[in-house]
């Protein structure tokens, strides 16, 4: 192929996308970073000087010491990241072998894939119904005689909600692994004396690896994004970076400090992904679309 | 209990904890009490209401436009960037993959204020992209883009490359070959991922959130705000007939599929 | 490997060993009603190489999962080494096996692949490292400590699963179709390797096939399955020389089969007139003869004065070192073998088309069976 083609058939193919790419997702990008060292200005807009203010208002760092309002909250949504993707792998990774044994497979991927494309408001806001203090567990409890239970708002019904919401995520890609598993792997480790327990560990836990990362980050990245759940589900007493960013963003109108906080958030998350990148690679990626 | 019907019972409970709360929803739709959860008889009257609510049907009408505009536009650009990606090695591939992936893993709330940033700019600059539907559209083809981008592309990867060169071998051209060749493989995983950007964009509250003008409120806009307001019966049937929707959207999916 | 010794010529040799694996009325049912095996009884010496041999659906691969323990038999008895296997699970059992797909793991490299066997049994490392670099040279694959089964070959991936299940020093090793996948020299080639590596180690292998050459050439005996049931068991020779049933007949080589009724004690009717046959029958008889191509002698001229039969060159098929014949004898097909050898002779002729013969079937090589 020689070059002028080359070009001919690259520019009509990958120009239009790219460069909505550059545009919509590249400059936005690099316009937070580059937002987050300026100021707000009086006419709540932005201007200079270039300033790390914003930063050291964010991680707390002044003279007096140490203020980690914020790192807690940083560290309240990383915290909820992982509890909930710790709990959505013991609940899914069962569950995924549950389908792929089962007769009834394509039954069963219907029901999990529904409510993964049932909107998401909809799945957070039910828990409401649920938790509220005249909500459907309290009328459970009270009929079964029990005092009722005040869940609602609280740290334990954004848990809650936030493993809900993002179990079906954890459970597709890792189902696309198992279902490809070859089991005769596991019969030479049985052949070569691995009892059952480790020739489940050595021969069909590796298998499900790619599939089990791709959930992982599915699962995680959202879960210590989220602001929605927390705001519903915890009626503004539970705040997490992103509900920081969004009342920044919105009733503060300090786009500069929400812009710094912003790309706190999404340099955690990046750095996830580029060493998950160096390990798993692309295969990882096409598991989970 | 053999360690199959250990299985069984643990995904049953699995099952029920996912439908838990969307049966309590389509429940409560059909139940007859403006608050609260105790069963007082069946009614059909808050779908009544929901029907004469006027208010609310330019958001279904946003949420369809929105939805059918976006996808139309990112299948037609993601596809050709698939094909594009997968055809050609050059100098600026491996960022481009780089940069298609952060639309899927960056956190919504990142994404969206990055584009509301991003159209504040620009009307300050140049006098465009004020807040309306028409950001919307754009914010939505951003992150669709990828998704589509990625579902073709391993389409693609999946074809037998023997096919176009026996093509070829039998006179087919280039852009022949691909009508007659490529697309009809391909075409099941372009569908694949319209519908991906399609049931995306309909689902997306968190970018709509942060780039909606005026007069551009989508469905998920509508409940979040009427939600925090305040659950009500009406807010329950809006929720069910969603979940129609999706239900039989992914039957007839289903259907076809099995078909092929 | 070195090849040292590339021809066994006919293995006369009768392993007199223990009896190491003994199969008493085993049964097997699967759900959707196909009797997988009906009753084998099976006994196996120590240090035979024994082969299952069949057409698919036989049964020959069940019987080997229900001895390697992946299975569980609906009746019978299986032991191993004197001791009853009922309850026991693959991991406990004595015996390793060779898998058809090879089954190695993806995830670690050569070296680990071939170690795991051992470092379940949690042997100390140096001794890993000694039994893994011995079991390596001896199916030649030293240097590959460090590939991914990935990057390998597919006969280098089927030596690295026979040395993964040699290095645990089973009592019995277990093979399943292992040379399926390779090409034809590639097969011919490690057929005379693990011909060499059993009578070597003085393992006893259980080797299953469907290819019948394969497991002439290998073999000290074999049983040929059909069916769920062992049809004949014994040595090669026996069942290519003296097979019991047209079903063995057929599936061993190419076998010409002539339905024949008894007239006499040693003497038959048949569609070509009457034939003298070795073995004593009783009269009314109704049998099959059975001879092979190449025990077939063709001639210009009659030399003899019985078992002599006319017939007409329908075809030849040439297939390098042979001229097959297909010979017509009043509308009866018969197969005849002979050697391209140039040599000028009566009994080496060569023949054309058409052309008319007369044909010789020696009754030393009228195998009579009873069907």
């Amino acid at each position: 192929m020689n070059k002028l083609s080359r070009l001919k058939g690259i520019l009509p193919t990958i120009g239009p996308g790219a460069l909505w790419l550059v545009i919509f997702t590249l400059v936005p990008t690099l316009l937070i970073f580059y937002t987050s060292f300026l100021q707000r200005d009086p006419h709540g807009w932005l201007s200079g000087p270039f300033t790390l203010e914003n930063y050291r208002r964010f991680f707390g760092i002044s003279e007096s010491g140490i203020d980690a309002l914020y790192l807690k909250i940083l560290g309240r949504s990383i915290l909820l990241g992982v509890v909930a993707t710790m709990v959505s792998v013991v609940i899914g990774y069962p569950f995924a072998f549950f389908v792929a044994r089962s007769q009834h497979k394509n039954l069963l991927l219907l029901l999990v894939v529904l409510p993964f494309w049932t909107n998401f408001l909809i799945r957070v806001y039910a828990w409401i119904v649920i938790f509220q203090r005249k909500g459907v567990l309290n009328a459970i409890l009270h009929s079964l005689g029990f005092e009722p239970v005040f869940l609602y708002p609280s740290w334990t019904a954004v848990y809650i909600g936030t493993i809900y919401t993002y179990l079906p995520f954890l459970i597709l890609p890792l189902y696309a692994s198992v279902e490809k598993i070859d089991w005769t792997l596991l019969e030479a480790a049985y052949d070569l004396g691995a009892g059952k327990l480790r020739g489940f560990w050595h021969a069909i836990f590796p298998q499900t690896l790619p599939g089990l990362v791709a959930g992982i980050m599915l699962v995680f990245i959202p879960a210590v994004g989220t602001f929605v759940i927390s705001d519903l589900l915890g009626a503004g007493k539970t705040i997490l970076v992103g509900n920081v960013i969004q009342q920044q963003f919105g009733s503060s109108r300090d786009w500069a400090f929400g812009s710094a906080a912003a790309f706190v958030l999404m340099a955690a998350v990046m750095a996830g992904l580029w060493i998950y990148a160096r390990r798993a690679g692309e295969i990882g990626m096409e598991e989970l679309v | 209990m053999s360690s199959k019907r250990w299985l069984t019972l643990y995904g049953i409970l699995v099952l029920l904890f996912l439908y838990l709360p969307i049966a309590v929803i389509v429940v409560l739709s059909f139940n007859d009490s403006k608050y609260g959860v105790v069963w007082h008889g069946f009614t059909l009257k808050w779908y009544k209401q929901l029907l004469e609510h006027t208010r609310i049907h330019p958001y279904v009408w946003n949420s369809a436009i929105v939805a059918t505009t976006s996808t139309l536009a990112s299948t037609i650009l993601g596809t050709l960037l698939a094909l594009g990606l997968h055809r050609y090695r050059f100098s600026a591939r491996n960022a481009l993959l780089f940069l298609l992936y952060v639309p899927v893993v960056i956190p919504d709330v990142v994404m969206g204020v990055s584009l509301l940033l991003f159209f504040a700019w620009a009307q300050r600059t140049i006098n465009a992209l004020h807040l309306g539907i028409g950001t919307v559209i754009i914010s939505h083809i951003s992150f669709q883009i990828a998704y589509v981008t990625l579902v073709v592309k391993s389409r693609l990867t999946g074809l037998d490359p023997g096919l176009e060169e026996a093509a070829a071998d039998l006179g087919a051209s280039g852009w022949v070959r691909f009508w007659k060749v490529t697309f009809p493989l391909i075409a099941p995983g372009i569908a694949a991922a319209a519908l991906l950007a399609f049931t995306l964009s309909l689902d997306d509250f968190v970018i709509t959130f942060f780039t909606a003008g005026p007069g551009a409120t989508t469905l998920p806009i509508y409940i979040f705000s009427s939600v925090k307001r305040g659950v009500t019966p009406e807010i329950h049937a809006l929720s069910t007939l969603m979940i129609l929707v999706t239900t039989l959207a992914l039957i007839a999916v289903q259907r076809v599929q099995m078909r092929r | 490997m070195e090849q040292r010794r590339l021809f066994k010529g006919k293995r006369t040799r009768t392993p007199g060993g223990d009896i190491i694996v003994r199969l008493e009325g085993v049964r097997k049912r699967f759900d959707n009603d196909t009797s997988a095996l009906n009753g084998v009884n099976l006994e196996v010496r120590s240090g035979e190489f024994f082969s299952l041999l069949g057409p698919s659906g036989c049964g020959k691969t069940t019987l080997l999962r229900i001895l390697a323990g992946f299975e569980k038999p609906d009746a019978g008895r299986v032991e191993i080494a004197g001791l009853d296997m009922n309850g026991v699970p693959p991991y406990r059992r004595p015996l390793n096996m060779v898998f058809q797909n090879y089954a190695l793991f993806p995830h670690l490299n050569v070296f680990d692949n071939i170690a795991f066997g051992l470092r379940m049994k949690r042997l100390p490392d140096i001794e890993v490292r000694s039994r893994v670099d011995w079991a390596m040279e001896l199916v030649d694959i030293l240097g590959l400590e460090k590939r991914k089964p990935q990057e390998l070959s597919g006969g280098q991936r089927q030596r690295v699963a026979l040395a993964r299940a040699l290095v645990n020093e089973p009592e019995v090793l277990l093979l399943d179709e292992p040379l399926g996948a390779l090409d034809y020299k590639l097969r011919k080639q490690l057929q005379v390797e693990l011909m060499n590596l059993q009578e070597d180690l003085g393992l006893t292998f259980i080797y299953v096939t469907h290819d019948q050459e394969e497991a002439l050439v290998m073999s000290d005996r074999i049983a040929v399955m059909r069916d769920g049931s062992i049809e004949q068991l014994g040595l090669p020779e026996e069942l290519y020389e003296r097979p019991s049933s047209r079903f063995v007949a057929q599936f061993l080589g190419t076998s010409n089969l002539i339905p024949a009724q008894a007239v006499g004690e040693k003497e038959v009717d048949t569609a070509f007139g009457r034939l003298r046959i070795s073995k004593k029958l009783k009269k009314g008889d109704r049998v099959t003869l059975s001879i092979r191509p190449e025990k077939v002698r063709l001639s210009r001229t009659a030399s003899l004065q019985y078992n002599l039969v006319d017939a007409r060159v329908d075809d030849i098929i040439y297939t390098g070192a042979e001229n097959q014949y297909l010979l017509d004898i009043n509308g009866f097909e018969l197969v005849a073998y002979t050697l391209n050898s140039d040599i000028q002779e009566p009994g080496f002729e060569e023949f054309d088309y058409d052309e008319k013969i007369v044909v010789h079937l020696p009754e030393e090589n009228l195998v009579v069976i009873h069907e």
